[in-house]
């Protein structure tokens, strides 16, 4: 049940979040929005397992992506984002998950809220339309503490340029960046009907984050007219990390 | 009841679930055996903070499962549910 990875690259999104790329020889696939549970043993047994989001796009080279915040109480995250080196090996178990997934076969436009890394499968699901040569119609909603804390900056900045392929749009809750049209702010009503699909497009809704974050845009959008069985959810726990 | 604590989705639970279940539970249709409410399993409240994992109801917020671990095996409580189904077409 529990596979081994290898390190085979490292990436600073942020300067307190890293991504790790693991090489998995028997990794059976998966899904954009899937998880991870990673385990790691200490050299007395203790042992500590945490779920991580998948960043990356399904492929056929059975490479993983994961993107780590860095919480300074955190027991699991330290060692993910300051101590691992390529060549080290992780133990995990997955791919994990069938519901909070967006498949290149769906047609229906897609809607995607994030809240700080709750971007992460949010990545996987818009890497997977690209690569998937999918034209689906997407929208991400990307809020942010301030322009630093962005994670795949460029890469976003690509995807939403190359014929706006993706529509995106940050909500900076605390530091805007320079001319910014609005002020800081967490996400409310005018900016969901500014920003999000309309209801009656009837498009698919992927929310993740923090639970209040969550809770709040779920009862948005549904308050906007979208079904609440076209929502699907993705709490993180008080820890940040997915437990 | 213990709605002011925050949870996660029955998402979360599912490689917890692996342990037992060779299929996915959180794909699952499950039925509360207290409201009579018919949802995906990903979509019940779950609760990880406590020495294992309780999913309660999203409508109703009665316990619909319990799975502990423990050093002499697994534990696990379905009695909130009437009934799992797994689509074997998906």
């Amino acid at each position: 049940m529990w596979r081994v990875g290898t390190v085979v690259a490292l990436h600073d999104e942020t300067a307190t979040a890293r991504t790790i790329t693991l090489e998995v020889p028997d990794w059976p696939g998966h899904v954009a929005g899937q998880h991870v549970d990673v385990r790691l043993t200490a050299p007395d047994g203790y042992s500590a397992v945490r779920s991580y989001s998948i960043a990356s796009a399904p492929n056929p080279e059975r490479r993983v992506q994961i993107t780590v915040e860095r919480l300074s109480n955190g027991e699991v995250s330290p060692y993910l984002t300051q101590e691992v080196i390529v060549g080290d090996r992780l133990e995990l178990r997955g791919p994990i998950g069938g519901w909070f997934v967006w498949r290149s076969q769906q047609t229906e436009p897609v809607q995607l809220v994030a809240g700080g890394s709750g971007i992460v499968p949010l990545m996987a699901m818009i890497r997977s339309r690209a690569s998937a040569g999918s034209t689906v119609p997407f929208r991400l909603l990307y809020s942010v503490r301030e322009p630093g804390a962005v994670f795949y900056r460029d890469e976003l900045r690509e995807l939403s340029a190359e014929h706006r392929s993706v529509i995106m749009t940050y909500a900076y809750t605390r530091t805007v960046p320079k001319d910014w049209p609005r002020p800081p702010g967490r996400i409310d009503a005018a900016l969901i009907t500014d920003t999000t699909w309309p209801a009656d497009l009837d498009p698919t809704c992927y929310i993740c984050g923090p639970s209040p974050f969550v809770e709040t845009v779920a009862n948005l959008l549904t308050a906007s007219g979208n079904d609440r069985d076209k929502i699907r959810t993705e709490r993180f726990g008080p820890t940040g990390e997915r437990k | 009841m213990s709605s002011h604590i925050a949870y996660l989705d029955g998402n979360a639970a599912a490689g917890e679930l692996s342990k037992v279940f060779a299929m996915d539970v959180t794909v699952a249709q499950g039925k509360c055996k207290h409201c009579g409410a018919t949802r995906r399993f990903a979509e019940a409240h779950l609760y990880m903070e406590g020495p294992g994992v309780v999913a309660r109801c999203c409508v109703c917020e009665h316990v619909l499962l319990r799975l502990v671990s423990a050093r002499q095996g697994v534990f696990l409580d379905v009695r909130g549910l009437t009934y799992l189904r797994f689509d074997t077409t998906e």
